[in-house]
C-alpha cells in the first residue's frame, strides 16, 4: 500500500509564543520548529501499517519554505521512504493547501492519505476535510484506531461523548487524533539512512493551480493575562464567591 | 539562555540531539529520582538505548554502530545531562566510550563479534577496571598481576572505584604481565562476570552520582583463556592513555551539559523568587553573578568544542583535551557553588535539583584523571618545549 503523509513545520509547542505588537503575526526569532505533533502521529501510523503489511511505501509531503526540509528529514529518519517538498513562500489558507495536496495525490496516486487532524499553529482543522471534498474521497477524521479489513478500512473516531466506528473502501483520507499512537524516536541509524533518501522539490507554480487565499488573517491577540488568584478562608466563602463573583454556580 | 548554535553541529547532529532530548525527558527524567534513591538504574535501559543506536554512535556499521563523529557523541553527552543527574550519564558513557572502546580498537575480529556487537545492542554492559587501592593517578603503579600458564592467564589483585560493577557483564581489566617493566609491563584483558575467583567485593556508597553503580573488585586465581588478551601484551598502558583523550573530552562535555542545566534552572528560579520587593534577578549583584557564570560556561563549552575539533581531525590532542577537562570541571564546580547559593536554603534541600548537581559535579575534577594530573600534562606536554 502506498501512503501519503502530510507534514507541516510548526513552532515547538514547548516554546513561548509572543504576538507581534502590531498583531500581524507571531515573533518568529529564536523559535524552534518541529513536525506538527498530529502529523508525527500520522507518520507513525503509516510506518506501522507498512511494517504490519510487510510492504508498501510511505511518502511524506510538506508545503512551505525550503527550511521545511528539516521536518521532512526527521520524518525520513523515523522511517518514511521519500519526501516531496512543495516550495511556496506565499501565505496559504486551508483551501490552498488542500488544492496543492489534491495535485500531489493526482501525481502520486496513493491508496491512503494520512494527515494530522489539525496543525497546532493555526488549529484550522480543515485541510483533510477539504481535500476529501476536492478528491471526492471518503474520509475518517479524528482517528484513534485504524484497522485494515479485506476490502475496507475501519476507523474508530473520537467524537464528543464517545467513540464512533466507521468503514470505507480505499482510497481515502484519515486524520489522526492524539491517542492513535505514540510516535517513535528517530534512531541514530535511521538519521544516518535519511541522508540518502530523496526529498523532491516542486515549485508551487509548476502545479498550475490557483492558491490565492480566500481567507486572510486580520489580527492576532495574545491570550488575556491571568489575574492573580485569591485565597479564601472557608468553604462557605468559596461557594459564595463562586456564585456571586465567578457566577459559575 | 540563548547563545548561537556552534557551526560544528549540522542539521543531522541537531536532529539527533532533539531525539535524545525527547528520549531523556520521556524515559529517564521521570524516573531519575527513584533510580538515584535505589543507587542503580534498570539494566533494560541499555537495551532501549541500544535499539535507538545510542550505544554505537561512533562504532562502525559493520558491528551495528552508526559511524558517527565526535559531535554526535557531544550532543549525546549534553542531552543526557538534561535528566539532572550525572550518575546515569557517566555509567552509559563508561560503557560506550571508556571501556568497550578497547575491544573495538584493539580487539580481534572474534572479540568484536562476541562482545562489541552485543554491547552496541545494549545486551552486554562493559566496564573498565584500572584503578586500584594503591594506584589511581599513577596507572603504571598497579599491582594486579596476570601470569601466563600455557593457554591461560591467571589474574590476582584488586580494583576499586569501578563504574558499572553491578551491571557489567564484561570487564576490561588492566594487569601487570611483567612486574619489572613499569608501564611497559601492563596488559589489558577481558574478564567475564561469572569467571570463578572474580567477584564484586562491595558496592561503594558515594557523595553523588548515586544512580551509577561503583564497586570494588577482587581477583583470586582468576583463570581466563589466553585469547582474552586485548591487543598485544605490554601495550595496555598505551591503550589506556590513548583512550584517555576520548574519556576526558566526554568528562568535559558532561560537566558543560550539567552546568548548563543547573544554570538554566537557576535563571528560572531567580526570575521567579522575590526578595525585598523585587525578583532576585533584579538585584544587580545577582544578575551580574549570573552573567559571569554564563560567560565562564560559554568559555568552557567553546574550549571543549575546540578540543573535540582537534580530536576529530586526528593527531595529538592531549594538551587541548586536558585543558578542556581541567577548565570545564572547575567552572562547573564554581557554577554549582554559586547556583546553590542563589537558591538559598532551598538549594540545600533534596527536592531541588541543584542539591544533587552540587554533589554530582564534585567528581568532575577527580574522575578520569584529576585536575592536578591535567595540569601535569599541560605543563609537560604543552609548555615545557622550545
Ligand atoms: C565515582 C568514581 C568512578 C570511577 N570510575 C572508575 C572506573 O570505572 N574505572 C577506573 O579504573 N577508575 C575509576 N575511578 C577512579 C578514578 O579514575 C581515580 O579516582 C582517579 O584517577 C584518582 O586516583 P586516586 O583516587 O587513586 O587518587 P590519587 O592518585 O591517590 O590522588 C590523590 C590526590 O593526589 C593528587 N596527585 C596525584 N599525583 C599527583 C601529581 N603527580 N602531582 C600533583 N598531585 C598529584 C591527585 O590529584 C589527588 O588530588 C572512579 C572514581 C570515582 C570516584
Amino acid at each position: 500500500m502506498k501512503i501519503l503523509v502530510t507534514v507541516k513545520r510548526v513552532p515547538d509547542p514547548e516554546t513561548t509564543i509572543r504576538v507581534k505588537p502590531d498583531g500581524s503575526g507571531i515573533v518568529t526569532d529564536n523559535i524552534k520548529y518541529v513536525i506538527n505533533p498530529f502529523d508525527e502521529i500520522a507518520i507513525e501510523e503509516a510506518l506501522r501499517i507498512k511494517e504490519k503489511q510487510g510492504q508498501g511505501e510511505v511518502v511524506l509531503v510538506s508545503i512551505g519554505a525550503k527550511v521545511a526540509s528539516e521536518q521532512l528529514r526527521t520524518g525520513l529518519a523515523m522511517g518514511a521512504d521519500r519526501a516531496i517538498l512543495v516550495l511556496c513562500d506565499q501565505e496559504l489558507d486551508s483551501l490552498g493547501v488542500a488544492r496543492i495536496l489534491a495535485k500531489i495525490v493526482e501525481k502520486e496516486a496513493p491508496d491512503l492519505v494520512l494527515m494530522g487532524k489539525q496543525a497546532i499553529d493555526d488549529d484550522a482543522n480543515q485541510a483533510g476535510q477539504m481535500l476529501a471534498a476536492l478528491l471526492n474521497w471518503p474520509q475518517a477524521t479524528f482517528a484513534s484506531k485504524v484497522e485494515f479489513m479485506d476490502n475496507y478500512v475501519q476507523v474508530v473516531r473520537e467524537v464528543d461523548g464517545g467513540l464512533e466506528t466507521v468503514r470505507f473502501p480505499l482510497p481515502g483520507i484519515i486524520t489522526t487524533d492524539l491517542r492513535l499512537n505514540e510516535p517513535r524516536y528517530a534512531s541514530l541509524p535511521g538519521i544516518m539512512k535519511a541522508r540518502k533518501k530523496e526529498i523532491r522539490e516542486i515549485a508551487v507554480a509548476e502545479l498550475g493551480i490557483d492558491t490565492t487565499p480566500l481567507l486572510t488573517v486580520h489580527k492576532m491577540d495574545p491570550p488575556a493575562k491571568k489575574a492573580a488568584g485569591k485565597k479564601v478562608e472557608s468553604v462557605q466563602e468559596l461557594v459564595h464567591l463562586l456564585h456571586t463573583e465567578a457566577k459559575v454556580i | 539562555m540563548i547563545t548561537a548554535r556552534s557551526h560544528f553541529f549540522t542539521e543531522e547532529h541537531e536532529m539527533f540531539r532533539a531525539q535524545v532530548r525527547n528520549f531523556v525527558s520521556r524515559e529517564i527524567t521521570p524516573y531519575i529520582d527513584q533510580w538515584e534513591q535505589e543507587g542503580l538504574f534498570p539494566k533494560s535501559l541499555y537495551r532501549r538505548m541500544g535499539e535507538l543506536g545510542f550505544l554505537g554512535i561512533r562504532y562502525p556499521e559493520k558491528y551495528g554502530g552508526s559511524g558517527g563523529d565526535i559531535w554526535m557523541t557531544i550532543a549525546f553527552c549534553e542531552e543526557l545531562c538534561r535528566c539532572r543527574a550525572l550518575g546515569l550519564p557517566m555509567s552509559v558513557l563508561v560503557h560506550t566510550d571508556m571501556s568497550s572502546t578497547h575491544i573495538a580498537r584493539y580487539g580481534t575480529e572474534e572479540q568484536r563479534q562476541q562482545y562489541l556487537v552485543p554491547m552496541i545492542k545494549g545486551e552486554k554492559v562493559c566496564a573498565i577496571a584500572v584503578s586500584e587501592p594503591a594506584a589511581g593517578s599513577d596507572v603504571a603503579g598497579i599491582q594486579t598481576t596476570a601470569v601466563r600458564h600455557g593457554d591461560t592467564y591467571v589474574l590476582n589483585g584488586a580494583k576499586i572505584f569501578i563504574t558499572n560493577s553491578v551491571h557489567a557483564d564484561v570487564f576490561c581489566v588492566a594487569a601487570k604481565t611483567d612486574k619489572d617493566k613499569g608501564h611497559r609491563g601492563i596488559s589489558l584483558f577481558i574478564v567475564e562476570r561469572d569467571t570463578p575467583g572474580f567477584r564484586l567485593a562491595k558496592k561503594l556508597q558515594k557523595l553523588g552520582n548515586h544512580s551509577s553503580d561503583t564497586g570494588e573488585l577482587v581477583f583470586e586465581e582468576v583463570r581466563i583463556p589466553r585469547h582474552n588478551l586485548i591487543g598485544e601484551e605490554g601495550k595496555g598502558f598505551y591503550y589506556i592513555m590513548a583512550n584517555f583523550q576520548d574519556e576526558r573530552l566526554i568528562a568535559a562535555s558532561l560537566a558543560v551539559g550539567a552546568a548548563q542545566q543547573a544554570l538554566e534552572d537557576t535563571l528560572r528560579y531567580t526570575r521567579e523568587r522575590r526578595a525585598f520587593g523585587k525578583r532576585l534577578f533584579d538585584h544587580q549583584t545577582v544578575a551580574h553573578r549570573l552573567a559571569d557564570m554564563a560567560t565562564e560556561l560559554e568559555a568552557a563549552r567553546q574550549l571543549t568544542y575546540y578540543a573535540a575539533d582537534v580530536l576529530q581531525r586526528g593527531g595529538d590532542c592531549s594538551t587541548e583535551v586536558s585543558m578542556a577537562k581541567l577548565f570545564a570541571a572547575e567552572v562547573a564546580n564554581r557554577i554549582a557553588y554559586h547556583c546553590l547559593q542563589l537558591h538559598g536554603g532551598y538549594g540545600y534541600i533534596q527536592e531541588f535539583p541543584i542539591e544533587r548537581f552540587f554533589r554530582d559535579i564534585r567528581l568532575s575534577p577527580i574522575g578520569g584523571g584529576t585536575s592536578e594530573i591535567m595540569r601535569e600534562i599541560i605543563a609537560k606536554r604543552g609548555l615545557d618545549r622550545e
